[in-house]
């Protein structure tokens, strides 16, 4: 399903964007999900949402990591192993494995999340 | 899938699984369905390096895969499960449980194993074999109830388990039938340097000796009686007498095996079945067997190509047995004929008894056929490019082996044909590093990532860094120092830019001097500049997003995602209070302790919203923050000194509460750790440090850029007999000029080392103050420790940072996938099998 066909009711209320670090992430819980958000700026799109689920280091992380770009991609670095995940779509660009990822809006100045599958 | 062939490997050893990696890389898995059987309980590990379990490393670090990248590959792979038969009529192999499984294209790489002479009394308990991770835990095992063990064998294996057995700290003896240690590498001469060199290193050799029997000892557990009459007690015997191919297989399905054991291949890797290929230890080429795992490589490339390419040609033509290592820190080196056994050879040797080195050419037509050294294997890339390319020796070839100082001929990376091997582990050759630039490889790590080149055995690093180099050079590239993609700039510059124009946000670096986002590289890197300079809080919105995890804490992550903390205790002096406090609030939070290498506390498995609560009863105890997560000063180690100590001469803890006081809060490139003595007895280790004092009858004596960690090395002796003013001056100056002038992360032992002019240009800098800027150094330095103030009680103080520490910005819930077991006492984080029981089925992670 893309974003587009996501009805009104699906998308979840999280937190006001100024909850946000620039530059940087926060962990949301989303049900039993627990997600990492991100915030660059002055960018198209300017928030991303990816799980906050390291598959390599197998903890709950990334929200913690430095945000950068690798060829002009925004991506975050894991803070326990380095490697790097994509915020468009959480693939991790050293291994194969990759992070969830989840479509995110900004509407009225409230971060929103589509509704995780279950 | 009906079009899909069965492809067994039989073996999941370094060979084995190399073949398997070549397959995907190959998308061989198009074509195969693979299976792969191994006997060994885990999948394949890293052998070559097998003797670094006994020097830290674990199995998780030598291993070279696991079964789950197996699995995501869709690989079957089976251990734990020796086939024992293969039924080349029907084709099908037959494991131990007795299943059986077709196959249409079978690939043996069952390696070797360790060989034991027929001795009577071998099949005691202790006497060991030196080949897989098993063995090893059996040789810890019985080393810890023995005092002496015994090496059979003083081969190349056979001095590397020598050395493991010095390791774990027994009296080592090796016994060697050969009149002489490395037969099939060195000369009699080489195996006499080598001997004595090994002997001043307390290992007993005993060569000319052949064992008969193995019966009970009297004051140790095992004797090996000598066919001279002569007997050895020993608590623990380990064969090393040479390897066997594993080929019982191939022999009991009637495929070809050679005299003296192997699989027979032909150049295609085919053995006498043409369905079944053999590769790596077990096979047979030309009447050799190859004891090394290049090679085996090689062959595994040739079997990949022919199962994936149609009517490819591909083909092992041999390989070199050349060798360089260090044997219980003795480097040798020897190269092709050694023993000058080819007809119309000549021989070049230099003896140099007081550096204890020999050094033999062995030449043939003006050309280098062979070479041993021993003591000193500097010479080996050199010497052996010589020989594999059969490029026209100097006009006096001894020159090559002659003292340093007379001026070696250099050879060059451009010297070399393009055919030459620079990594024989991996068969990388010059032209294929040059094709790899060509194909876009911009700098070393490319290339390795490209190539593997110097990802085996490590032996190449040197040769291939300065052929890339080299190669980068001719191409008007410069050889790029740039800290990252983002900035076309070094540390020292990015210092001096940070300096020089003001700059004090990495938005307004990366504006000037910058482009695109940053990266996890130059964001930390800016930051610790930043913090040199400017010295204010990490954790100011604008700094915050630029800093490693462990400083957006203020604490060091482990690996579950909490935290440790490690409240700053100068010198180690701790008062009873205090050690109370930090026992109550480990009590309180559940936190795990222990006494770190850095003479303070270090407490565990802290969530980051307890972080502030717990700092907040530590602060108000009078604890500070120790800086443990910072590239920053860490601790001031001392010993008692003076004060109680009957040898000491000055008050060593008062110094080191005095020094640390002063650099608590510095930020650098690298971390830096000092220690004080209070005599010369040295309890404190401080010339292990970067900063290190020793207390003398007249002042301090002070040492510089030592350090312990992954490449230990002895601080130098700086200035003597300092006084208290001299010496802060002195350290003031040096960690300024450090800081202003080192890499990033690099500690102040490599700095020093690649500071042109050393130890002396430092002195001249620091001491003699030659370039003028001392007092702008010290001035630095003092604005640093004045505006020094505890990250964590400014924290505390700040409403807007303490937010950071919520666990989740729309809930106060705790991480849910935290979950701790007991072990001796106190908490320890449950392993991914202990949570998925306490959970039931229901995953917390999100891996479903
Ligand atoms: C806690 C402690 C081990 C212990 O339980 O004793 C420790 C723990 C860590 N050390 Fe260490 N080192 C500790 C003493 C040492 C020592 C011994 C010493 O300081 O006397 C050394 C060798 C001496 C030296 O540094 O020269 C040491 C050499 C290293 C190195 C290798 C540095 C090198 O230059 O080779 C690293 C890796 C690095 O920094 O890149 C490292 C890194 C680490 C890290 C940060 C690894 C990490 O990223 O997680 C560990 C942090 C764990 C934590 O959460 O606190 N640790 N580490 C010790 C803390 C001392 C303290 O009170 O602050
Ligand atoms: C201590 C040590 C140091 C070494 N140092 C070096 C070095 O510096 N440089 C170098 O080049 N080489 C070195 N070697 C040699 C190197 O490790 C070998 O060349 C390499 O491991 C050979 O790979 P292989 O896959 O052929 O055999 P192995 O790695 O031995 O793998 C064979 C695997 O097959 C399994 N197997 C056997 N029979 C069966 C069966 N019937 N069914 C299922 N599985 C079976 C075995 O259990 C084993 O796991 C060293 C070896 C040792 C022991
Ligand atoms: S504490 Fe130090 S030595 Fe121990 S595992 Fe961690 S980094 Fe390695
Ligand atoms: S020669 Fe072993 S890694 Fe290159």
């Amino acid at each position: 399903m893309t974003v587009a066909e996501r009805t009104e009711s699906t998308w979840i209320d999280i937190c006001a964007l100024d909850e946000l670090v620039p530059q940087s992430g926060v962990a949301a819980l989303v049900g039993k999900r627990q997600v990492a958000l991100f915030l660059i700026p002055h960018t198209e799109p300017s928030v991303y949402a990816i799980g906050n689920w390291d598959p390599l280091g197998q903890a709950n992380v990334l929200s913690r990591g430095i945000l950068g770009d690798l060829d002009g991609e925004p991506v975050v670095a894991s803070p326990l192993n380095k490697q790097h995940y994509r915020l468009r779509d959480g693939q991790c660009l050293e291994n194969s494995v990759s992070a969830r990822s989840y479509p995110v809006r900004v509407v009225d100045g409230r971060v929103q999340l589509a509704q995780p599958e279950a | 899938m009906s079009n899909r062939q069965q492809l067994i490997v039989i073996g999941n050893g370094m060979v084995g699984h190399a073949f398997v990696e070549k397959m995907i890389e190959a998308d061989g898995l198009a074509r195969f369905d693979v299976t792969v059987f191994g006997e060994e309980p885990r999948a394949a590990y890293d052998r070559v390096h097998l003797s670094e379990y006994f020097s830290g490393k674990n199995a998780e670090d030598l291993a070279l895969t696991t079964a789950e990248n197996y699995r995501e590959q869709g690989i079957d792979l089976h251990l734990d499960t020796p086939v024992v038969e293969i039924d080349t009529d029907a084709r099908e192999v037959v494991t131990r449980n007795g299943t059986r499984h077709g196959y249409d294209r079978l690939v043996l790489a069952t390696g070797s194993y360790a060989f034991v002479p027929p001795i009577e009394g071998r099949d005691q308990d202790g006497c060991l074999v030196y080949r897989t991770l098993e063995d090893l835990d059996a040789i810890r095992d019985h080393a810890e109830h023995g005092r002496r063990g015994v090496v059979v064998g003083g081969g190349l294996l056979g001095l590397e388990a020598a050395n493991a057995l010095k390791h774990l700290g027994l009296e080592t003896h090796v016994v060697e039938f050969a009149p002489q240690l490395m037969p099939a590498q060195l000369d009699l001469a080489g195996g006499d340097m080598l001997r004595r060199q090994i002997e001043a290193l307390d290992v007993r050799v005993h060569t000319g000796k052949a064992t008969q029997l193995i019966d009970a000892g009297e004051n140790h557990r095992l004797r090996m009686n000598f066919a001279d009459g002569e007997a050895l007690e020993t608590d623990l015997v380990l064969f090393s007498a040479g390897i066997r191919p594993h080929d019982e297989l191939a022999r009991k399905a009637g495929i070809a095996v050679g005299e003296r054991g192997g699989v027979v291949i032909d150049d295609q890797c085919r053995t006498s079945d043409p369905a079944i290929y053999a590769i790596g230890e077990c096979a047979l080429w030309n009447r050799q067997i190859f004891g090394l795992v290049g090679p085996g490589y090689a062959m595994a490339d040739v079997a990949v190509k022919q199962l994936t390419e149609a009517g490819e040609t591909a083909a092992f033509t041999g390989a070199d047995m050349s060798t360089k290592l260090k044997l219980l820190g003795v480097e040798v080196g020897s190269i092709g004929d050694a023993h000058a056994r080819t007809p119309g050879a000549q021989a070049y040797a230099t003896i140099n008894e007081p550096d204890a080195t020999y050094k033999r050419l062995v030449v043939l037509d003006g050309k280098l056929i062979g070479a041993v050294l021993v003591g000193d294997s500097a010479d080996y890339d050199i010497l052996l490019q010589y020989a594999r390319n059969g490029l026209d020796l100097p006009e006096h070839p001894e020159s090559l082996i002659a003292p340093a100082g007379d001026g070696p001929p250099a050879l060059g990376p451009d010297a070399l044909p393009e055919t030459a091997t620079i990594c024989s582990c991996h068969n990388v050759t010059k032209g294929g590093i040059i094709e790899a630039l060509d194909g876009g490889c911009a700098n070393l790590g490319d290339i390795k990532g490209a190539t593997k080149a110097s990802t085996g055995c490590g032996g190449c690093a040197a040769l291939l860094k300065s052929t890339v180099d080299h190669e980068l050079a001719k191409r008007g590239m410069e050889v790029n120092t740039d800290i990252c993609a983002h900035f076309s700039h070094t540390r020292i510059e990015l210092y001096h830019l940070v300096r020089v124009e003001g700059i004090r946000t990495f938005a307004e670096l990366l504006e000037r001097h910058g482009r695109g986002l940053g990266c996890d590289i130059c964001k930390p890197t800016a930051a610790s500049i930043f913090a040199s300079v400017w010295n204010e809080h990490v954790l100011e919105p604008v700094h915050q997003p630029l800093q490693d995890t462990n400083d957006t804490y203020l604490a060091n992550m482990q690996k579950d995602g909490t935290y440790s903390i490690v409240p700053r205790v100068p010198a180690g002096e701790i008062t009873a209070e205090k050690l109370i406090v930090i026992g109550s609030v480990a009590k309180k939070y559940g936190l795990y302790t222990k006494i770190t290498g850095g003479q303070r506390i270090d407490l565990f498995g802290a969530r980051k919203e307890q972080l502030p609560p717990i700092w907040e009863e530590l602060i108000e105890a009078g604890f500070e923050t120790g800086h443990a997560y910072g590239k920053s000063v860490r601790t001031v180690k001392s010993c008692v000194g003076s004060t109680w100590c009957r040898y000491g001469v000055k008050d060593s803890v008062g110094m080191a509460i005095h020094i640390e006081n002063r650099y608590k809060g510095l930020r650098s490139p690298h971390k830096l750790k000092f220690a004080v003595s209070g005599c010369t007895r040295e309890c404190a280790e401080a010339q292990s440090k970067d900063i290190g004092v020793i207390a003398t009858e007249n002042g301090w004596n002070l040492y510089v850029c030592g350090n312990g960690g992954m490449k230990p090395r002895h601080a130098d002796l700086f200035a003597t007999d300092l006084d208290d003013e001299h010496l802060i001056r002195y350290i003031d100056r040096l960690l300024m000029f450090y800081i202003k002038t080192a890499d990033r992360l690099q500690r102040t032992s490599v700095w020093l080392e690649n500071l042109e002019g050393g130890l002396e240009y430092l002195r001249e800098v620091v001491i003699d103050d030659r370039i003028g800027i001392g007092e702008e150094l010290e001035s630095q330095m003092q604005a640093v420790v004045d505006s020094y103030r505890c990250e964590w009680k400014s924290t505390l103080a700040d409403p807007a940072k303490l937010k950071r520490f919520r666990s989740f910005v729309n809930s106060d819930q705790p991480d849910d996938n935290v979950l701790f077991v007991e072990e001796r006492g106190q908490i320890r984080p449950a392993t991914a099998e202990e949570k998925r029981q306490r959970a039931g089925t229901e995953t917390l992670a999100e891996e479903a």
